[in-house]
Protein backbone atom coordinates (compact mmCIF):
# COMPACT_ATOMS: atom_id res chain seq x y z
CA UNK A 1 0.00 0.00 0.00
CA UNK A 2 0.95 3.57 -0.75
CA UNK A 3 1.71 6.38 2.01
CA UNK A 4 -1.80 7.68 3.18
CA UNK A 5 -0.45 10.98 2.85
CA UNK A 6 1.38 11.07 -1.00
CA UNK A 7 0.82 14.27 -2.70
CA UNK A 8 -2.72 14.94 -4.11
CA UNK A 9 -0.50 16.54 -7.54
CA UNK A 10 0.77 13.19 -8.04
CA UNK A 11 -2.51 10.88 -7.75
CA UNK A 12 -4.59 12.03 -11.21
CA UNK A 13 -4.04 13.47 -14.79
CA UNK A 14 -5.21 16.63 -15.42
CA UNK A 15 -6.37 16.58 -19.25
CA UNK A 16 -7.54 18.65 -21.68
CA UNK A 17 -11.00 17.70 -22.18
CA UNK A 18 -12.46 15.48 -24.92
CA UNK A 19 -14.86 16.83 -27.66
CA UNK A 20 -17.40 13.79 -26.84
CA UNK A 21 -17.72 11.00 -23.95
CA UNK A 22 -19.50 8.14 -23.31
CA UNK A 23 -21.19 9.62 -20.16
CA UNK A 24 -20.41 12.85 -18.77
CA UNK A 25 -20.89 13.34 -14.77
CA UNK A 26 -21.19 16.65 -13.33
CA UNK A 27 -19.85 17.34 -9.79
CA UNK A 28 -16.51 15.65 -8.92
CA UNK A 29 -17.62 15.52 -5.45
CA UNK A 30 -17.51 11.91 -4.01
CA UNK A 31 -20.41 10.38 -5.17
CA UNK A 32 -19.28 11.81 -8.97
CA UNK A 33 -15.92 10.48 -8.39
CA UNK A 34 -17.23 6.95 -6.81
CA UNK A 35 -19.94 6.74 -10.06
CA UNK A 36 -16.84 7.42 -12.35
CA UNK A 37 -14.76 4.71 -10.91
CA UNK A 38 -17.22 2.03 -10.88
CA UNK A 39 -18.51 2.81 -14.40
CA UNK A 40 -15.55 1.87 -15.34
CA UNK A 41 -14.46 -0.75 -13.38
CA UNK A 42 -18.01 -2.57 -13.06
CA UNK A 43 -19.30 -2.14 -16.48
CA UNK A 44 -16.58 -1.22 -18.44
CA UNK A 45 -17.51 2.12 -19.86
CA UNK A 46 -13.99 3.70 -19.67
CA UNK A 47 -14.91 6.91 -21.88
CA UNK A 48 -15.82 8.91 -18.95
CA UNK A 49 -15.74 12.70 -17.54
CA UNK A 50 -16.35 13.78 -14.52
CA UNK A 51 -16.91 17.73 -14.46
CA UNK A 52 -16.21 19.96 -11.84
CA UNK A 53 -16.98 23.40 -11.39
CA UNK A 54 -13.93 24.40 -8.89
CA UNK A 55 -11.28 22.25 -7.62
CA UNK A 56 -11.66 17.96 -6.65
CA UNK A 57 -12.15 18.96 -2.35
CA UNK A 58 -13.72 22.62 -2.64
CA UNK A 59 -17.59 21.09 -2.19
CA UNK A 60 -19.05 18.50 0.48
CA UNK A 61 -17.09 15.90 -0.57
CA UNK A 62 -14.36 17.59 2.45
CA UNK A 63 -17.09 19.46 4.64
CA UNK A 64 -18.82 16.62 6.24
CA UNK A 65 -18.29 15.10 9.71
CA UNK A 66 -17.49 11.93 7.82
CA UNK A 67 -19.94 9.61 9.85
CA UNK A 68 -20.65 6.33 8.33
CA UNK A 69 -23.58 3.56 9.67
CA UNK A 70 -26.21 1.77 7.93
CA UNK A 71 -28.87 1.83 10.52
CA UNK A 72 -31.86 3.29 8.46
CA UNK A 73 -35.14 2.24 9.07
CA UNK A 74 -37.11 1.41 5.60
CA UNK A 75 -37.05 -1.81 3.44
CA UNK A 76 -35.91 0.35 0.81
CA UNK A 77 -33.46 1.88 2.60
CA UNK A 78 -31.59 -0.79 4.49
CA UNK A 79 -29.91 -2.64 1.65
CA UNK A 80 -28.81 0.63 0.07
CA UNK A 81 -26.95 2.03 3.14
CA UNK A 82 -25.89 -2.18 4.04
CA UNK A 83 -24.43 -2.88 0.88
CA UNK A 84 -22.80 0.81 0.86
CA UNK A 85 -21.13 -0.14 4.78
CA UNK A 86 -20.26 -3.14 3.27
CA UNK A 87 -18.20 -1.43 0.46
CA UNK A 88 -16.69 1.15 3.01
CA UNK A 89 -15.29 -2.48 5.10
CA UNK A 90 -12.85 -3.18 1.45
CA UNK A 91 -12.83 0.43 -0.49
CA UNK A 92 -8.90 0.67 1.34
CA UNK A 93 -8.14 -2.58 0.09
CA UNK A 94 -9.92 -2.03 -3.49
CA UNK A 95 -8.68 1.20 -4.22
CA UNK A 96 -5.26 0.65 -2.42
CA UNK A 97 -5.18 3.38 -0.82
CA UNK A 98 -5.59 3.89 2.98
CA UNK A 99 -8.57 6.30 4.16
CA UNK A 100 -8.08 5.75 7.77
CA UNK A 101 -11.80 3.84 7.71
CA UNK A 102 -12.20 2.87 11.37
CA UNK A 103 -15.62 1.14 12.32
CA UNK A 104 -15.18 2.34 16.31
CA UNK A 105 -18.62 1.91 17.37
CA UNK A 106 -21.61 4.62 16.89
CA UNK A 107 -24.23 5.79 19.28
CA UNK A 108 -27.25 7.11 18.42
CA UNK A 109 -28.75 8.80 21.82
CA UNK A 110 -32.81 8.96 22.92
CA UNK A 111 -33.31 11.62 24.90
CA UNK A 112 -37.24 11.09 25.24
CA UNK A 113 -39.35 7.93 25.65
CA UNK A 114 -40.81 8.37 22.22
CA UNK A 115 -36.71 8.68 20.54
CA UNK A 116 -36.56 5.31 22.65
CA UNK A 117 -39.11 3.79 21.72
CA UNK A 118 -38.55 4.85 17.77
CA UNK A 119 -34.94 3.68 18.47
CA UNK A 120 -35.76 0.21 19.62
CA UNK A 121 -37.82 -0.28 16.72
CA UNK A 122 -35.42 1.12 14.29
CA UNK A 123 -32.75 -1.62 16.38
CA UNK A 124 -35.24 -4.83 15.39
CA UNK A 125 -35.70 -3.90 11.68
CA UNK A 126 -32.05 -3.37 11.49
CA UNK A 127 -31.51 -7.25 13.22
CA UNK A 128 -34.11 -8.62 10.73
CA UNK A 129 -32.60 -7.21 8.06
CA UNK A 130 -29.26 -8.59 9.27
CA UNK A 131 -27.41 -5.14 10.00
CA UNK A 132 -25.98 -5.07 13.37
CA UNK A 133 -27.91 -3.01 15.85
CA UNK A 134 -28.38 -3.12 19.68
CA UNK A 135 -30.33 -1.25 22.42
CA UNK A 136 -28.13 0.26 25.51
CA UNK A 137 -29.40 0.92 28.67
CA UNK A 138 -27.86 4.55 30.67
CA UNK A 139 -25.14 2.89 32.31
CA UNK A 140 -24.34 0.61 29.29
CA UNK A 141 -23.79 3.66 27.34
CA UNK A 142 -21.72 5.16 29.75
CA UNK A 143 -19.49 2.56 29.58
CA UNK A 144 -19.54 2.64 25.88
CA UNK A 145 -18.76 5.87 26.38
CA UNK A 146 -17.03 7.08 29.96
CA UNK A 147 -17.07 10.88 28.85
CA UNK A 148 -21.02 11.06 28.37
CA UNK A 149 -23.22 12.70 31.07
CA UNK A 150 -26.11 10.49 31.76
CA UNK A 151 -27.04 12.57 34.86
CA UNK A 152 -31.29 12.36 34.44
CA UNK A 153 -31.10 16.09 36.18
CA UNK A 154 -29.98 17.55 32.74
CA UNK A 155 -32.45 19.45 30.27
CA UNK A 156 -32.15 16.37 28.13
CA UNK A 157 -30.94 13.49 29.86
CA UNK A 158 -30.55 10.24 28.14
CA UNK A 159 -32.22 7.59 28.24
CA UNK A 160 -30.60 5.17 26.60
CA UNK A 161 -28.91 4.79 22.97
CA UNK A 162 -29.06 2.16 19.96
CA UNK A 163 -25.61 1.46 19.00
CA UNK A 164 -23.74 -0.14 15.50
CA UNK A 165 -20.53 -1.66 16.22
CA UNK A 166 -19.85 -1.58 12.52
CA UNK A 167 -20.20 1.94 12.07
CA UNK A 168 -17.87 4.77 11.83
CA UNK A 169 -15.75 7.19 10.29
CA UNK A 170 -12.91 7.38 7.51
CA UNK A 171 -11.20 10.54 6.44
CA UNK A 172 -12.94 12.20 3.36
CA UNK A 173 -9.96 13.84 1.81
CA UNK A 174 -7.94 10.45 1.95
CA UNK A 175 -11.57 8.84 0.26
CA UNK A 176 -11.71 11.42 -2.95
CA UNK A 177 -7.39 11.29 -3.40
CA UNK A 178 -8.00 7.54 -3.56
CA UNK A 179 -11.04 7.77 -5.71
CA UNK A 180 -10.07 10.58 -8.22
CA UNK A 181 -7.01 8.29 -7.95
CA UNK A 182 -8.58 4.89 -8.91
CA UNK A 183 -10.92 6.86 -11.43
CA UNK A 184 -8.09 8.30 -13.16
CA UNK A 185 -5.74 5.09 -13.79
CA UNK A 186 -8.68 3.30 -15.17
CA UNK A 187 -8.65 6.44 -17.89
CA UNK A 188 -11.68 8.67 -16.59
CA UNK A 189 -11.16 12.37 -17.37
CA UNK A 190 -11.57 14.62 -14.38
CA UNK A 191 -12.00 18.10 -15.59
CA UNK A 192 -11.67 20.40 -12.68
CA UNK A 193 -12.24 24.43 -13.48
CA UNK A 194 -15.08 22.76 -15.93
CA UNK A 195 -18.48 24.37 -15.22
CA UNK A 196 -21.15 23.54 -16.61
CA UNK A 197 -23.47 26.32 -17.81
CA UNK A 198 -26.15 24.75 -20.17
CA UNK A 199 -27.78 21.59 -21.57
CA UNK A 200 -28.00 20.44 -25.24
CA UNK A 201 -31.24 19.14 -25.63
CA UNK A 202 -32.69 18.14 -28.89
CA UNK A 203 -36.19 16.23 -29.13
CA UNK A 204 -36.18 15.99 -25.48
CA UNK A 205 -32.69 13.93 -25.40
CA UNK A 206 -29.40 14.98 -23.88
CA UNK A 207 -26.50 15.57 -26.16
CA UNK A 208 -24.14 16.99 -24.25
CA UNK A 209 -23.13 19.94 -22.17
CA UNK A 210 -22.21 23.38 -22.70
CA UNK A 211 -19.28 24.28 -20.24
CA UNK A 212 -16.83 27.04 -19.41
CA UNK A 213 -14.33 24.78 -21.22
CA UNK A 214 -16.33 24.80 -24.32
CA UNK A 215 -18.83 22.24 -25.50
CA UNK A 216 -18.63 18.78 -24.71
CA UNK A 217 -20.80 15.99 -26.69
CA UNK A 218 -22.05 13.21 -24.21
CA UNK A 219 -24.02 9.70 -25.04
CA UNK A 220 -25.25 10.12 -21.49
CA UNK A 221 -25.33 13.00 -18.52
CA UNK A 222 -25.33 11.91 -15.06
CA UNK A 223 -25.44 15.05 -12.60
CA UNK A 224 -24.07 14.52 -9.03
CA UNK A 225 -24.16 17.78 -7.57
CA UNK A 226 -25.56 17.69 -4.49
CA UNK A 227 -26.85 21.12 -3.41
CA UNK A 228 -26.58 22.76 -6.68
CA UNK A 229 -28.71 20.13 -8.83
CA UNK A 230 -32.01 22.63 -8.46
CA UNK A 231 -29.74 24.89 -10.60
CA UNK A 232 -28.34 22.11 -12.99
CA UNK A 233 -32.12 20.64 -13.36
CA UNK A 234 -33.91 23.97 -14.19
CA UNK A 235 -31.21 24.81 -17.17
CA UNK A 236 -32.15 21.69 -18.44
CA UNK A 237 -35.60 22.41 -18.20
CA UNK A 238 -37.21 20.28 -14.97
CA UNK A 239 -37.55 21.05 -11.57
CA UNK A 240 -36.57 18.48 -8.63
CA UNK A 241 -38.42 18.72 -4.81
CA UNK A 242 -35.06 19.49 -3.73
CA UNK A 243 -34.55 22.61 -1.75
CA UNK A 244 -30.94 23.77 -0.86
CA UNK A 245 -29.95 24.67 2.58
CA UNK A 246 -26.65 25.52 4.53
CA UNK A 247 -25.23 22.35 7.49
CA UNK A 248 -22.73 23.84 9.81
CA UNK A 249 -19.94 21.81 11.04
CA UNK A 250 -16.79 22.75 13.57
CA UNK A 251 -13.57 21.12 14.89
CA UNK A 252 -11.85 21.55 17.64
CA UNK A 253 -7.75 22.41 18.44
CA UNK A 254 -6.01 18.58 18.53
CA UNK A 255 -7.06 17.31 22.02
CA UNK A 256 -5.89 14.03 24.04
CA UNK A 257 -7.82 11.18 22.76
CA UNK A 258 -11.27 11.23 24.89
CA UNK A 259 -13.78 9.62 22.81
CA UNK A 260 -13.29 6.50 21.08
CA UNK A 261 -17.05 6.72 19.46
CA UNK A 262 -19.29 8.21 17.38
CA UNK A 263 -22.07 10.02 19.24
CA UNK A 264 -25.16 11.14 17.72
CA UNK A 265 -27.84 13.46 19.29
CA UNK A 266 -30.66 13.98 16.79
CA UNK A 267 -33.27 15.99 19.02
CA UNK A 268 -30.09 18.12 20.29
CA UNK A 269 -28.62 18.19 16.91
CA UNK A 270 -25.20 17.63 17.80
CA UNK A 271 -23.06 14.72 17.06
CA UNK A 272 -19.71 14.57 17.56
CA UNK A 273 -16.55 12.16 16.94
CA UNK A 274 -12.79 12.70 17.31
CA UNK A 275 -10.53 12.59 14.30
CA UNK A 276 -6.98 10.61 14.14
CA UNK A 277 -5.43 14.00 14.49
CA UNK A 278 -7.26 14.70 17.70
CA UNK A 279 -9.78 17.50 16.75
CA UNK A 280 -13.52 16.81 17.96
CA UNK A 281 -15.51 16.94 14.59
CA UNK A 282 -19.22 18.37 15.50
CA UNK A 283 -22.10 18.65 13.19
CA UNK A 284 -24.75 20.99 13.83
CA UNK A 285 -28.08 21.31 12.29
CA UNK A 286 -29.49 23.06 9.31
CA UNK A 287 -30.16 26.62 8.31
CA UNK A 288 -33.18 26.06 7.34
CA UNK A 289 -33.33 28.30 4.33
CA UNK A 290 -32.71 28.18 0.85
CA UNK A 291 -29.27 29.29 0.96
CA UNK A 292 -26.01 28.97 -2.02
CA UNK A 293 -23.83 30.96 0.73
CA UNK A 294 -21.73 27.88 1.72
CA UNK A 295 -22.07 29.73 5.59
CA UNK A 296 -24.28 29.17 8.34
CA UNK A 297 -25.58 31.41 11.34
CA UNK A 298 -23.48 31.59 14.57
CA UNK A 299 -26.89 30.86 16.82
CA UNK A 300 -27.17 27.24 14.86
CA UNK A 301 -23.47 26.45 16.23
CA UNK A 302 -24.12 28.33 20.01
CA UNK A 303 -27.16 25.82 20.60
CA UNK A 304 -24.88 23.19 19.28
CA UNK A 305 -22.09 24.05 21.36
CA UNK A 306 -24.88 24.45 24.55
CA UNK A 307 -26.22 20.88 23.77
CA UNK A 308 -22.52 19.40 23.87
CA UNK A 309 -21.23 20.96 26.91
CA UNK A 310 -24.47 19.32 29.02
CA UNK A 311 -23.25 15.95 26.99
CA UNK A 312 -19.82 16.12 27.80
CA UNK A 313 -18.75 18.29 30.48
CA UNK A 314 -15.32 17.89 29.81
CA UNK A 315 -15.28 19.48 26.57
CA UNK A 316 -15.63 23.02 28.06
CA UNK A 317 -12.07 24.10 28.04
CA UNK A 318 -11.43 23.00 24.49
CA UNK A 319 -11.17 25.63 21.87
CA UNK A 320 -12.84 26.07 18.91
CA UNK A 321 -10.71 26.07 15.59
CA UNK A 322 -12.91 26.10 12.65
CA UNK A 323 -16.37 26.80 11.50
CA UNK A 324 -17.58 25.82 8.16
CA UNK A 325 -20.56 25.19 6.12
CA UNK A 326 -21.92 22.79 2.76
CA UNK A 327 -24.91 23.37 0.75
CA UNK A 328 -26.86 20.51 1.35
CA UNK A 329 -29.98 19.42 -1.18
CA UNK A 330 -32.69 18.31 0.71
CA UNK A 331 -35.72 16.23 -0.62
CA UNK A 332 -39.40 15.72 0.97
CA UNK A 333 -38.42 11.98 2.55
CA UNK A 334 -35.18 12.56 3.69
CA UNK A 335 -34.13 9.95 0.97
CA UNK A 336 -32.13 10.08 -2.16
CA UNK A 337 -33.45 10.55 -5.51
CA UNK A 338 -31.54 8.19 -8.08
CA UNK A 339 -32.94 7.88 -11.54
CA UNK A 340 -33.83 9.06 -14.92
CA UNK A 341 -35.22 12.77 -15.23
CA UNK A 342 -38.06 14.19 -17.33
CA UNK A 343 -35.13 14.76 -20.57
CA UNK A 344 -34.03 11.31 -21.75
CA UNK A 345 -30.45 10.30 -21.02
CA UNK A 346 -29.98 12.92 -18.00
CA UNK A 347 -29.96 11.16 -15.08
CA UNK A 348 -30.26 12.53 -11.49
CA UNK A 349 -28.59 11.27 -8.33
CA UNK A 350 -29.04 14.09 -5.53
CA UNK A 351 -31.35 14.55 -2.10
CA UNK A 352 -28.77 13.10 -0.01
CA UNK A 353 -29.06 16.10 1.80
CA UNK A 354 -27.22 15.65 5.51
CA UNK A 355 -26.34 12.12 4.84
CA UNK A 356 -24.50 11.68 1.65
CA UNK A 357 -20.91 10.88 2.98
CA UNK A 358 -21.59 7.21 4.12
CA UNK A 359 -23.31 6.30 1.15
CA UNK A 360 -20.36 7.15 -1.19
CA UNK A 361 -19.32 3.83 -2.49
CA UNK A 362 -23.08 2.70 -2.89
CA UNK A 363 -24.44 5.82 -4.52
CA UNK A 364 -21.65 5.59 -7.22
CA UNK A 365 -22.34 2.11 -7.39
CA UNK A 366 -25.94 2.38 -8.47
CA UNK A 367 -25.66 5.23 -10.33
CA UNK A 368 -22.78 3.89 -12.32
CA UNK A 369 -25.53 1.27 -12.81
CA UNK A 370 -28.31 3.33 -13.79
CA UNK A 371 -26.00 5.40 -16.54
CA UNK A 372 -24.48 2.19 -17.94
CA UNK A 373 -28.10 0.60 -18.46
CA UNK A 374 -30.03 3.51 -18.83
CA UNK A 375 -31.87 1.77 -16.13
CA UNK A 376 -32.24 1.63 -12.28
CA UNK A 377 -30.63 -1.11 -10.45
CA UNK A 378 -32.78 -2.86 -8.39
CA UNK A 379 -31.18 -1.49 -4.78
CA UNK A 380 -32.21 2.29 -5.98
CA UNK A 381 -35.53 1.70 -8.63
CA UNK A 382 -37.40 3.01 -5.81
CA UNK A 383 -35.56 6.12 -5.24
CA UNK A 384 -37.21 7.14 -8.44
CA UNK A 385 -38.59 10.75 -9.20
CA UNK A 386 -41.69 9.41 -9.53
CA UNK A 387 -42.16 8.16 -6.43
CA UNK A 388 -43.40 12.06 -5.67
CA UNK A 389 -46.52 11.54 -7.75
CA UNK A 390 -47.32 8.05 -7.09
CA UNK A 391 -46.69 8.68 -3.07
CA UNK A 392 -44.40 5.72 -2.45
CA UNK A 393 -42.26 7.86 -0.19
CA UNK A 394 -39.15 6.16 1.68
CA UNK A 395 -39.81 8.79 4.68
CA UNK A 396 -36.12 8.46 6.71
CA UNK A 397 -36.41 11.58 8.76
CA UNK A 398 -36.39 9.32 11.87
CA UNK A 399 -33.12 7.68 10.77
CA UNK A 400 -31.74 11.10 8.63
CA UNK A 401 -32.91 14.14 10.17
CA UNK A 402 -30.32 16.42 10.15
CA UNK A 403 -28.34 13.53 12.23
CA UNK A 404 -26.19 11.61 10.01
CA UNK B 1 -28.35 35.34 12.49
CA UNK B 2 -30.76 37.16 10.43
CA UNK B 3 -32.15 40.49 11.16
CA UNK B 4 -35.93 40.22 9.48
CA UNK B 5 -38.58 42.77 9.59
CA UNK B 6 -41.86 41.69 10.09
CA UNK B 7 -44.12 43.82 8.59
CA UNK B 8 -46.32 43.91 11.69
CA UNK B 9 -43.57 43.43 14.33
CA UNK B 10 -40.43 45.64 13.32
CA UNK B 11 -37.18 44.17 13.05
CA UNK B 12 -36.95 40.68 14.88
CA UNK B 13 -33.73 38.00 15.28
CA UNK B 14 -34.27 34.78 13.18
CA UNK B 15 -35.10 32.49 16.02
CA UNK B 16 -38.25 34.04 16.16
CA UNK B 17 -39.30 32.88 13.13
CA UNK B 18 -39.79 30.00 10.99
CA UNK B 19 -39.07 29.41 7.45
CA UNK B 20 -41.76 28.71 4.73
CA UNK B 21 -40.07 28.74 1.66
CA UNK B 22 -41.92 29.09 -1.25
CA UNK B 23 -45.39 30.46 -1.41
CA UNK B 24 -47.64 27.76 -3.58
CA UNK B 25 -51.28 28.22 -3.78
CA UNK B 26 -53.75 25.20 -2.87
CA UNK B 27 -54.89 23.29 -6.23
CA UNK B 28 -58.79 22.93 -6.72
CA UNK B 29 -58.42 20.48 -8.94
CA UNK B 30 -55.56 18.89 -9.14
CA UNK B 31 -54.11 15.02 -10.81
CA UNK B 32 -50.85 13.40 -9.50
CA UNK B 33 -48.81 15.40 -11.13
CA UNK B 34 -50.29 18.98 -9.81
CA UNK B 35 -50.44 17.80 -6.77
CA UNK B 36 -47.21 16.52 -6.27
CA UNK B 37 -46.25 19.36 -7.79
CA UNK B 38 -47.60 21.61 -4.78
CA UNK B 39 -47.26 18.87 -2.02
CA UNK B 40 -42.98 18.25 -2.48
CA UNK B 41 -41.78 21.01 -5.06
CA UNK B 42 -40.24 24.25 -4.16
CA UNK B 43 -38.03 26.54 -5.18
CA UNK B 44 -34.60 26.53 -4.74
CA UNK B 45 -32.84 29.53 -6.70
CA UNK B 46 -29.67 31.17 -6.44
CA UNK B 47 -30.56 34.81 -5.88
CA UNK B 48 -33.02 37.06 -5.61
CA UNK B 49 -36.01 34.88 -4.09
CA UNK B 50 -39.47 35.58 -2.64
CA UNK B 51 -40.02 33.59 -0.22
CA UNK B 52 -42.76 33.08 2.66
CA UNK B 53 -42.00 33.18 6.77
CA UNK B 54 -44.12 32.90 10.01
CA UNK B 55 -43.19 35.14 13.13
CA UNK B 56 -44.05 31.91 15.00
CA UNK B 57 -42.42 33.54 18.23
CA UNK B 58 -44.59 36.62 17.99
CA UNK B 59 -47.54 37.87 15.54
CA UNK B 60 -47.76 34.31 14.55
CA UNK B 61 -47.95 36.16 10.95
CA UNK B 62 -47.32 34.63 7.64
CA UNK B 63 -45.74 36.99 5.08
CA UNK B 64 -43.00 37.34 2.58
CA UNK B 65 -39.79 38.38 2.59
CA UNK B 66 -37.63 39.40 -0.57
CA UNK B 67 -33.88 37.62 -0.01
CA UNK B 68 -30.69 37.04 -1.54
CA UNK B 69 -30.08 33.14 -1.54
CA UNK B 70 -26.08 34.16 -2.51
CA UNK B 71 -25.42 36.68 0.36
CA UNK B 72 -28.58 36.18 2.70
CA UNK B 73 -29.45 40.03 1.64
CA UNK B 74 -32.75 40.45 2.83
CA UNK B 75 -34.24 43.99 0.53
CA UNK B 76 -37.78 43.94 1.46
CA UNK B 77 -40.45 42.21 3.33
CA UNK B 78 -44.54 42.90 3.30
CA UNK B 79 -48.02 41.36 4.63
CA UNK B 80 -49.05 38.47 2.16
CA UNK B 81 -51.91 41.07 0.51
CA UNK B 82 -49.62 43.52 -0.49
CA UNK B 83 -46.53 41.82 -1.78
CA UNK B 84 -46.54 40.21 -4.56
CA UNK B 85 -46.70 36.38 -3.60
Amino acid sequence: MEPAFQNPAFLWRNPRPKPAYDVVIVGGGLHGLATAYYLAKNHAVQNVAVLERGWLGNGNAVRNTTIIRSNYLRDESMPLYELSLKLWETLAAELDYDVLFDQRGLLQLAHTRAEANDARRTVYANRLAGIDAEWLEPEEVKAFCPILNISPRVRYPVVGASLQRRGGIARHDLVMFALARAASARGVDLLQGCEVTGFRIENNRVQGVETSAGAIAAGKVGLASAGRTPLLARMAGFDLPIQSTPLQALVSDGLEPVLNSVVMSGLLHVYVSQAKNGGLVMGAARDNYVSYAQRGSFNILEWQIQAALELYPIMSRAHMLRTWAGIVDVSPDASPIIGRTPVENLFVNCGWGTGGFKATPVSGWVYAHTLAHGEPHELNAAFSLERFETGALIDEHGAAAVAH
Amino acid sequence: MLLIGCPYCGPREENEFRYGGEGVPIPTDADDRAWARFLYYRDSPAGLFTERWVHTHGCRQWFTVVRDTLTHEISATGKLDEAAR
